[in-house]
């Protein structure tokens, strides 16, 4: 049959293409907002109420996905840190670090439950003001936010079998300054183990992404929780740096950039103040020629476009053995053609909008670069939107070692494919970063496995699977990647002294 | 056709791996798509259309097969303007039957043969089942592999009775019944669908119905994917058939969800896609008319058969 014979000299000049613009497509599912009360000022929640802040500034809190002001917010001085950092350190020596373990507990499982009870107002508030899905606030951001509340909660009245035959002390006052990808998310994971060892806190969102973190004030002060045992203010920059430098403050938390992290590290010198930092990554995705292919190609979509590439351990470079590389990239273009981009508010959209106007620059900058180096540039063929931050999911194949798109980190939609043929050649190649955050290895074979995880430097290593979280889980990196670990028993002794 | 000497045919046992928990998770997310108004409605046009409506029992008789006949044109004349089913499968001792009740309607008449469910029977007693069921009248033939020999690892015996039905086949459409359900891993069954598509299925295909599990969604994603693969190798389309354990409007439309984003445009059709249920399409009839009346009515307004 000619049809037939067509068809497959088509094969031969590998132009066969699947279709995925189909005529039955999806109509618009939009989450409504109307379940989702913002207030249209915020003031600083400092010793359990709400405080103006003392420089009379508020600055606006947007949503990137229309542009549209959402809210506005305090912006917090160093007068107003102070306030916070005194607040927390009567709440410390008031009540908290003297109440019952247990009773410490009871309060961090009820933050939990209004978590939950709350689901569906957070996972909108998240999704309006950060511009990520609704699909992801909805069944990753706030449920494992909920769940770190409650597996902290349990180890509250637990902390003698959490470290057998030593005995514990809270340091004190904690600085938590969280960035603007998880914004509740990362929230939890500062505030429950502080609150279960016995600390006492004073957290400040990210600028671009502060409504959550205020939604949950709100919780904490609905839960009765003793005044001045969580603190949260907002501001930028400024704000940061005068935790950092606050005399008062016993551990400073830090989720974020390198850059910043190392300005945190060169302040606190000198002092005793102790510290975790949480910082970029350009984690090593890596498949075999032996892996379940099809499976791979998921995960690699996952690794990279899961909240549009803002994810510290996102797999954004693409190691594939060179004998499978043609599938590979085939695959990963179908793929990339059936990601939904678009209002993050609608229950199919798949990627929402870019952060900010500043974080969509940083990317558009990236893409330049990828292309000046010679790396070729593919991107999904979806239309975006007209107002607001967007960026495509893009691949760059092509890339070389020494491509500054394979090793920066664009915090983007953006995968760098790079080939190799060794499994010493691949180690050597994914160890070849100043960065060690995660990453992730594909492979049938589990003997590989264990060796690749022996021999790669980097603190998360997920095998056929990737960017998966749980709290019972320690997260964390190596070299400029951070120290210390967030997660698990691992993460409460980042605020313990360990005595007797 | 293309017949298999052009086609380079690869070591069946070096088919791609499956990992369970990745391919679980993918058809896990398919069902979060979230399907409305006017979406639904077509979808669920199109679910009826994909429809082999389906009866396979011992008592089997000509009244039942006439009545499932009717239904299948008529699926519920109360609302103008639906399709009807794809096709009609029965037991080629039921297909004349069938086939002169459906005359003129453009819906196609399916027979399972080869000794089906078991296929436990030799070469020459499945190829006289087929080529029985042909000379009834039958469009499509729905065949059962030989599972025992797939696991005993007798790939070349699997894949040349295939071969072989599908010349008995003459005109048929031939789809090819893996029974998942009895074939153990993802690995198997994709190993399985690779030997069937390349010894000529037009058809790959789930279940019996007989045997549980029937069709679930990562097995038929699996099987998707191994046509997607052929695709790209060879040029030529096959059809799937998920067979078996849908018999909820969600469920099917979740698989079209799945059907659109692993194959697309070119398979949204009951020539290249089918639903072998037999409870299926009264649930769909339900919510098409919940859309227009927005209120469910009764399973006693609808025709059980």
């Amino acid at each position: 049959m000619p049809v037939v014979t067509k068809k497959k000299a088509a094969a031969k000049k590998n132009v066969i293409k699947l279709k995925f613009d189909t005529n039955w497509s999806y109509a618009p599912a939009p989450e409504s907002k109307s379940a989702a009360s913002i207030n249209s000022q915020y003031d600083l929640f400092i010793n359990g109420g709400w405080q103006k802040p003392s420089s009379k500034k508020y600055f606006n809190t947007i949503n990137p996905a229309t542009e549209e002001t959402l809210s506005e917010v305090a912006d917090a001085s160093e007068t107003d840190v102070n306030k916070a950092v005194t607040a927390a350190r009567n709440a410390y020596e008031k009540y908290w670090k003297k109440i019952p373990a247990k009773e410490r507990g009871k309060y961090i499982f009820r933050i939990a439950r209004m978590i939950q009870e709350k689901a569906r107002e957070l996972a909108i508030i998240e999704t309006l003001d950060g511009g990520k899905p609704i699909r992801e606030s909805r069944d990753f951001d706030v449920p494992t936010a909920a769940n770190h509340f409650f597996y902290y909660a349990g180890w509250a009245d637990k902390l003698e079998y959490a470290f057998p035959n030593r005995r514990t002390e809270p340091l004190g006052v904690a600085g938590q300054i969280i960035p603007w990808n998880f914004p509740l998310l990362m929230a939890a994971w500062k505030i429950a183990p502080a609150l279960a060892t016995g600390n006492t806190v004073v957290l400040k969102p990210a600028e671009t992404t502060p409504l959550t973190a205020l939604k949950l004030a709100e919780i904490i002060q609905e839960s009765d929780l003793p005044p001045g045992v969580v603190n949260i203010i907002t501001g930028a920059g400024a704000t940061g740096a005068a935790m950092v430098n606050h005399p008062d403050i016993n551990k400073i938390v830090f989720t974020g950039s390198t850059e910043v992290g190392k300005i945190i590290q060169r302040a606190i010198a000198g002092t005793n103040k102790k510290v975790t930092l949480e910082l970029g990554g350009k984690a090593a995705n890596i498949i075999f020629e032996d892996a379940p292919i099809d499976q791979a190609v998921e995960g690699v979509i996952n690794g990279i476009y899961f909240n549009q590439g803002h994810v510290c351990c996102a797999g954004s470079r693409l190691y594939v053995q060179e004998s499978i590389v043609k599938e590979v990239i085939r695959k990963l273009k179908d793929r990339i053609e059936t990601l939904i981009v678009g209002d993050p508010l609608d229950k199919n959209t798949d990627i929402g909008a870019i952060n900010s106007q500043q974080q969509l620059e940083t990317i558009h900058k990236y893409l330049k670069l990828g292309k000046q180096e010679g790396a070729e540039m593919y991107e999904s063929s979806c239309r975006l939107p007209s107002k607001g931050f967007w960026c495509r999911p893009t691949m760059f194949t092509n890339v070389a070692q020494s491509s500054r798109i394979a090793q920066e980190e664009i915090f983007g939609p953006v995968l760098s494919i790079l080939t190799f043929r060794t499994d010493d050649e691949v180690i050597e190649k994914a160890n070849n970063s100043p960065y060690g955050l995660s990453a992730g290895v594909w492979t049938d074979k589990g003997s590989k496995i264990f060796n690749m995880t022996k021999r790669m430097r980097a603190g998360v290593i997920w095998a056929n699977t990737f960017n998966k979280f749980d709290p019972t889980s320690p997260f964390g990196g190596y070299k400029e990647s951070g120290f210390g670990r967030e997660g698990g028993l691992h993460g409460l002794s980042a605020y313990v002294n360990l005595i007797g | 056709m293309i017949t298999s000497s052009k086609i380079h045919l690869p070591d069946f046992s070096l088919s791609p791996h499956i990992d369970q928990v990745g391919v679980e998770e993918r058809a896990a997310r398919f069902t979060t798509r979230s399907i409305k108004k006017e979406t639904k409605l077509n979808g669920l046009k199109l679910v009826l259309n994909m429809i082999d409506l389906t009866t396979l029992e011992g008592k089997d008789t000509e009244g039942k097969v006439k009545q499932l006949c009717y239904k299948a044109q008529h699926l519920h004349d109360a609302y103008p303007g639906l399709p009807t089913v794809a096709a009609v499968c029965v037991y080629p001792s039921m297909v004349k039957t069938a086939k002169k009740a459906v005359e003129g309607s453009g819906i196609k008449i399916a027979s399972v043969a080869t000794a089906f469910p078991s296929g436990q029977s030799t070469r020459t007693v499945k190829i006289s089942d087929t080529k029985y069921a042909v000379a009834q009248g039958a469009d499509e033939i729905d065949m059962v592999i030989s599972r025992g020999k797939f696991h005993e690892g007798e790939y070349n015996f699997v894949f040349d009775e295939i071969a072989a039905v599908k010349e008995a086949c003459g005109e048929a459409r031939l789809k090819v019944i893996l029974e998942t359900g009895e074939l153990g891993t993802f690995d198997k069954v994709r190993r399985a669908s690779d030997i069937a598509m390349y010894a000529g299925a037009d058809f790959i295909k789930t279940s019996t119905g007989k045997i549980q599990p029937a069709a679930t969604m990562p097995v038929t994603l699996v099987m998707l994917e191994a046509i997607r693969d052929f695709y790209y190798k060879t040029g030529k389309m096959i059809g799937m058939k998920p067979a078996g354990g849908i018999s909820k409007s969600k469920l099917a439309l979740r698989y079209l969800v799945m059907l659109k984003e692993t194959l697309g445009e070119d398979w949204m059709n009951n020539e290249w896609f089918r639903f072998g249920a037999s409870s299926l399409a009264n649930d769909v009839l339900m919510q098409i008319v919940k859309e227009k009346t927005g209120v469910y009515q009764a399973a006693n307004y609808f025709s059980i058969d």
